[in-house]
């Protein structure tokens, strides 16, 4: 099977690990993910404010490019990008005078009327792959480890791009699929701080404390996520947090997709655990699980 | 006797043929009556303008002839060299030969050759919309918003050569809602991929290596001590690849200097 895939620019610098875990995953299970031959950024460094139309260019502009080579599904990774993607394909899909000002602005582009839909991954997985498929093909399930699925702000809100109309499942589901036990948590949902932590880090400090916190606090051993910028927030900021005791131990943090090529039993050239914090594989290691640390291939 | 015929100085000394028609164009919004065969630059010079800067090879590589224009009627922007645009009826014309574009200094020597140290040189990278006005800016087609793309991507090598076509003529900048310099930022991509990435090319290497082992010093002690007329009999006589000969096909029967 073939899918026309939108990366976005940080799977391509900051969070290749993100990438290329589910790249080598998909091709694991007979999926090509065809990147889109000509693409630009999501749109995501800017406001999507309603009157803002200006901003909505970018994703509509990928949107046309999935179109124009002849996709009618897109599929993409990062939380963020799939935000920014969904949101504007609905407004084109639902604000005909809105989509009519685009449509105008953009004459270059072919007109765009919402043909596209925007899949995120984990919907690819459960939707496409199916979850029985994918168990069938693990081959080191991840067996006893108690996973925290963290979804925070943008692949439930606003509600209407939400990947899964109601609940929080579909992380569990796959925490399940490769073996693994999840473990629901309070603050599954609760906001990063996000680009917040650049004018305020001690506010954003506070509230990653509090996820953390309230991860451990139900038993969890790891946290899964999709997103660069929580990434970033909840694992690369925990060393500061433990040395200002805002919490009490370290909780390794994953790409979903990481777990997922090490569960498919790919190798580390695949899972990039170089590239995450340290304690994501000690986390695996101390559990006996067979797993490297590829040496940097950038 | 008749009338000498009306002769017209454009550039250097282009002569208007008899009977040939005229056409009215704008010029910073003033009306000229212009040969309709000129190119722009011919045009304005035919009006009486002499051009100190915005003209520079006039053979459409150079990039300081960029004129914006639009044409009556139509509320589109238009971009040309000046050089190599022909006029039209009713163009309203304005010359844009610099733009105070951001250019960032940086030592090639020291660079790390990574997105990253571009993406610090120039943070303004991040404030593109993807508007795409950069490319519908572009007098040479080059496609300005993917090679921007690309740089954001890190994808180096494919952003130099998607902007290999750039004469830096700066429209792009100028209709840049972001106000990004594109040419200046793609200048430095090509500049990192030319030093660090793109690879050697060994059989010139190999070749300067030759000649500075003497091999060429007594061929080239010969040739200077050669008189007028051996020089022009072996010039006549030398062997010469073929036009068009497909790459790689031709050898010549003397390959003592190979």
């Amino acid at each position: 099977m073939k899918v026309s895939y939108y990366p976005g620019c940080t799977l391509k610098t900051k969070a290749k690990n993100l990438e290329e875990a589910a790249v080598a995953s998909m091709a694991a299970l007979g999926v090509e993910f065809q990147e889109l031959s000509r693409w630009n950024c999501c749109g995501a460094v800017h406001s999507l404010a309603d009157d803002d139309l200006i901003h909505h260019v970018a994703p509509i502009r990928d949107l046309i490019r999935a179109m124009d080579q002849g996709s009618d599904k897109v599929v993409t990774l990062c939380s963020m990008c799939y935000n920014t993607l969904a949101r504007s394909n609905l407004l084109m899909r639902n604000d005909e005078v809105k989509r009519k000002t685009i449509n105008d602005f953009m004459t270059e582009e072919t007109d765009y009327h919402g043909e596209v839909d925007v899949v995120h991954f984990l919907n690819f997985l459960r939707d496409m792959v199916g979850w029985d498929t994918l168990r069938s093909r693990i081959k080191v399930p991840l067996n006893g480890l108690k996973i925290a699925s963290y979804y925070g702000c943008t692949l439930v809100r606003p509600k209407d791009v939400a990947i899964e109309p109601v609940g929080e499942r579909i992380m569990n589901e796959f925490v399940e699929a490769i073996g693994a036990v999840p473990v629901d948590f309070a603050a599954s949902t609760v906001c990063c701080g996000s680009y917040q932590v650049l004018a305020h880090p001690e506010a954003v400090a506070d509230v990653i404390g509090r996820i953390i916190e309230s991860a451990s606090a139900a038993g969890a051993e790891a946290l899964i996520l999709s997103c660069p910028l929580c990434e970033y927030n909840l694992a690369k900021k925990q060393d500061e947090l433990v040395r200002n005791g805002k919490i009490a131990g370290k909780l390794p943090v994953f790409y979903f997709t990481q777990l997922l090529a090490i569960a498919l039993g790919l190798g580390p050239e695949s899972y990039r655990l170089d590239l995450s914090d340290v304690s994501a594989i000690e986390c695996l290691k101390a559990r006996n699980f067979p797993v490297e640390s590829a040496a940097a291939t950038a | 006797m008749s009338a000498p015929a009306r002769q017209v100085a454009t550039g250097d000394r282009a002569i208007l043929p008899e009977g040939a028609k005229t056409i009215p164009i704008y010029v910073m919004g003033k009306r000229y009556e212009v040969p309709e065969t000129l190119t722009i630059m011919k045009a304005m010079e035919y009006a009486g303008f002499k051009f100190l800067r915005g003209a520079g090879c006039r053979g459409g590589v150079c990039g300081a002839c960029p004129t914006v224009y639009r044409k009556e009627g139509d509320y589109k922007l238009y971009f040309g060299l000046a050089c190599q645009t022909v006029v039209e009826p009713n163009m309203y014309l304005a010359q844009i030969p610099f733009y105070p574009a951001n250019r960032a200094v940086f030592d090639i020597e020291k660079i790390e050759p990574v997105a990253e140290s571009i993406h610090a040189l120039y943070p303004e990278l991040f404030r593109c919309v993807a508007c795409n006005n950069c490319t519908k800016a572009c007098p040479m087609h080059v496609e300005v918003l993917d090679y921007i793309s690309a740089i954001k991507q890190g994808d180096i090598a494919r952003a130099a050569k998607l902007s290999f076509d750039c004469i830096q003529c700066g429209m792009c900048a100028s209709r840049c809602m972001g106000e990004l310099p594109q040419y200046h930022i793609a200048q430095l991509v090509r500049r990192i991929y030319g030093k660090y990435i793109q690879p050697r090319a060994e059989h010139l290497e190999k070749r300067v290596a030759q000649i500075e082992s003497g091999r060429y010093d007594k061929v080239l002690d010969d040739l200077q001590k050669m008189s007028h007329a051996e020089l022009e009999k072996i010039y006549k006589e030398r062997e010469r690849e073929p036009d068009m000969a497909p790459l790689g096909t031709w050898m010549p029967k003397d390959t003592q200097y190979l």
